[in-house]
């Protein structure tokens, strides 16, 4: 894709979000979905769509944990460590899996195949502990099927 | 022909439903035996997941928790299979219930409408079209309905007030923020019934005179978003949402501090999710402004079964001042998890030894926080507290959204306190100081406590003061409730290290 066609997608996306009430968060999630982050190079053509300033843009880009400013890995896994995946052994298995991957923190494999992010609470608290990989729900984790999971092909 | 039920719920799906799905289709079809295979909600027996279900002289049988290997058999002999529950309704956790919002989940297909109107649906709405809206206020106060999102907010107070507000724009909204862990009910009930939420936002909207809706949803919910938007187009296509009304959905991303309302309404409008000062009240001054009803899934879903079935009816359940149903999530290390609709008023002790069955790694029970991440961790000796917002109120605590989770003697509370402090710290909005501040310092704070320095303890309980005090919105005036709580009942865990050695 050349720069020219994603700025053209990225207007596109802008301007059919722009009539909504409060457009910025659909049109941010819209951006998200189609380039897997929000580029730099969105937010001047955001910004001139809505009418908004550069300030205001990254002031609410930054302060919400689902948005990134980079592209994630190819698949994206979520851990769960609030308290009720806590009381099931989230934190030891989370640690765990984190040195599998070679992972020090959240974040993307060496190999770029997987994004690991901390999430806070999946509503799957009653099969503790939970992740959600590639949007599917996964519970009453272990290392051996959170492993099994990893290697089956993306669907 | 063969007619099974299984659930397509997350938590279902997260323990392999749709590898038993598979599993049977691919059996029946080897053996040539026809099944009609519908996916539902869940009946929130979380323990038992996958859960199949299948249709027998009216009645429904259970088998789970099911894995694909455990097919073949069942197929071969559905009544004496070891994984076999006999009758759904008589299973203890589930007949133990009182069922009204949650009535219909699980037994049928989320996104038949049919289905839906034949067990009932729609008639609290078809009732209030036929009211005015001062009936519709009257009805809901008169049920002693309460907000459900945490609160505890009188229901037809705040939807009188919005009514009676000037303006021409009105707006409902629904909370399906759902950021407490260990609740789940929202999303139970938007995946497995999500035409009760619109039909109770479709009495709201007319009760208030609003012609527009939003469900603010979380994006950590993907399979409540998909359910929830096939669900609005299809209502849309029977004329159920209208040019009268309408409803969209509008996803979070990943910020806790925007379940509050105020919040909530700032990320509505595109903006960073910063706590307002009230007032005004949203009621008045809303999204855009406007007069604006904010509201939890599950109060919204309530309404149509006190419009269809009477005020009257809904109040005679409960305790004291506290009316109603609750639908409890019982959740972390339990034996039974799941979703529990209970008339307010059960104990704790009830909900955890007898219902929930004690703890899933068998070890004695140790804590259990009530409420979410801003909810007090109740010890054993107080598990005599009944389930209502006044005792719990008494006792320190809150009931929050009826979460509830369970932690077995191997948890240390310190490090849970701790973690009440970081995660504090982490989705602050930033806008007042004893929160975004006193949340950091408040970690520190535990961290020297933790390596034994004794003049942490006074520290900690005075940090907490000025955060309760001093926080503009819950979560930084309720993240003392886990800290102090674990402090004060567990006091063992925060002896200093040095000390504890000695
Ligand atoms: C930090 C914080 C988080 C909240 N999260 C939620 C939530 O996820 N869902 C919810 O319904 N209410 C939540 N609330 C409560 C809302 O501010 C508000 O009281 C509620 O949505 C009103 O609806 P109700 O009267 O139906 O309970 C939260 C409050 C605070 C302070
Ligand atoms: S606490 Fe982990 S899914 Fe709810």
């Amino acid at each position: 894709m050349t720069q020219t066609d994603t700025l053209a997608q990225i207007r596109a996306i802008a301007m059919s979000h722009a009539q909504a009430e409060g457009p910025l968060l659909p049109l941010l999630h819209a951006v998200q979905d189609r380039f897997g982050h929000i580029p730099a190079e969105a937010l001047p053509e955001i910004a001139q769509v809505l009418n908004i300033s550069d300030a205001e843009l990254r002031g609410v880009i930054s302060f919400y944990h689902d948005f990134r400013d980079a592209p994630p890995g190819r698949r994206i896994l979520r851990l769960c460590r609030a308290e009720a995946c806590q009381a099931m052994g989230a934190p030891a298995l989370i640690e765990r899996i984190l040195a599998h991957l070679g992972l020090e923190r959240p974040g993307t494999t060496d190999d770029g195949a997987l994004t690991v992010e901390f999430a806070y609470c999946l509503g799957l608290c009653a099969c503790a502990p939970a992740a959600l990989l590639d949007g599917l729900p996964l519970g009453r984790l272990t290392d051996a099927a959170l492993r099994t999971a990893l290697e089956e092909p993306q669907c | 022909m063969l007619t099974l039920y299984l659930p397509r719920d997350a938590a279902a799906l997260a323990v392999g439903a749709n590898a038993v799905a598979r599993a049977l289709k691919d059996e029946a079809a080897r053996r040539g035996v026809e099944i009609r295979l519908i996916r539902t909600g869940s009946r929130g027996m979380a323990w038992l997941e996958p859960l199949l279900e299948m249709e027998q002289e009216g009645e429904r049988l259970g088998f789970g928790p099911l894995a694909p290997e455990d097919v073949p058999e069942l197929l071969d002999n559905f009544d004496t299979h070891p994984k076999s529950l006999g009758k759904i309704d008589e299973i203890p956790f589930f007949n133990r219930q009182t069922r009204l919002t949650f009535a219909r989940c699980g037994v049928n297909d989320p996104l038949n409408l049919d289905a839906y109107r034949a067990a009932g649906g729609l008639n609290g709405l078809e009732h209030a079209l036929r009211l005015s809206p001062e009936e519709i206020i009257r009805d809901i106060t008169e049920s002693g309905l309460r907000g459900r999102g945490g609160a505890g907010f009188p229901t037809g107070i705040k939807w009188e007030t919005v009514y009676k507000a000037n303006g021409t724009r009105k707006y409902i909204v629904c909370n399906a923020d759902e950021g407490d862990s260990g609740t789940f009910a929202d999303r139970m009930l938007i995946e497995g019934d999500p035409f009760l939420l619109i039909e109770g936002m479709a009495i709201a909207a007319r009760a208030v005179g609003a012609a527009r809706g939003y469900v603010y949803l979380r994006s950590e919910y993907p399979q409540a978003h998909a359910t929830l938007s096939q669900a609005l187009q299809i209502a849309r296509r029977a004329g159920v949402l209208n040019r009268a009304f309408d409803i969209e959905i509008r996803l979070g991303a990943g910020a806790y501090v925007c379940g509050e309302e105020t919040a909530l309404l700032n990320s509505m409008e595109g903006k960073r999710g910063v706590v307002r000062a009230k007032p005004p009240l949203p009621a008045h001054a809303g999204f855009l402004n406007c007069p604006t009803v904010v509201n939890n899934v599950l109060t919204l879903a309530a309404a149509p079964t006190i419009m269809a079935r009477g005020a009257g009816f809904y109040r005679d359940f409960g305790l004291g001042r506290s009316r109603g149903t609750i639908p409890v999530q019982i959740a972390g290390n339990v034996r039974r998890g799941g979703l529990f609709e209970t008339a307010f008023g059960m104990t704790l002790a009830e909900l955890v030894t007898d219902i929930a069955g004690g703890t899933a790694t068998g070890r004695p029970v140790k804590a259990v926080q009530v409420g979410g991440p801003l909810g007090a961790y109740f010890p054993p000796y107080k598990f005599t507290t009944p389930l209502c917002y006044e005792a719990f109120d008494d006792q320190g605590g809150l009931i929050g959204h009826a979460g509830m989770v369970v932690f077995d003697e191997t948890a240390d509370m310190l490090a849970l306190a701790r973690f009440a402090m970081e995660f504090c710290a982490l989705e602050s909005c930033g806008k007042c100081t004893p929160c975004r501040i006193g949340a950091v310092r408040g970690t520190e704070t535990l961290d020297r406590l933790r390596a034994g320095d004794p003049a942490a303890r006074p520290l900690i309980e005075d940090l907490c003061e000025t955060m309760r005090e001093g926080s503009l919105c819950a979560l930084g005036g309720f993240t003392p409730y886990p800290v102090l709580s674990a402090l004060r009942h567990f006091p063992e865990d925060f002896t200093p290290v040095q000390e504890a050695a000695q």
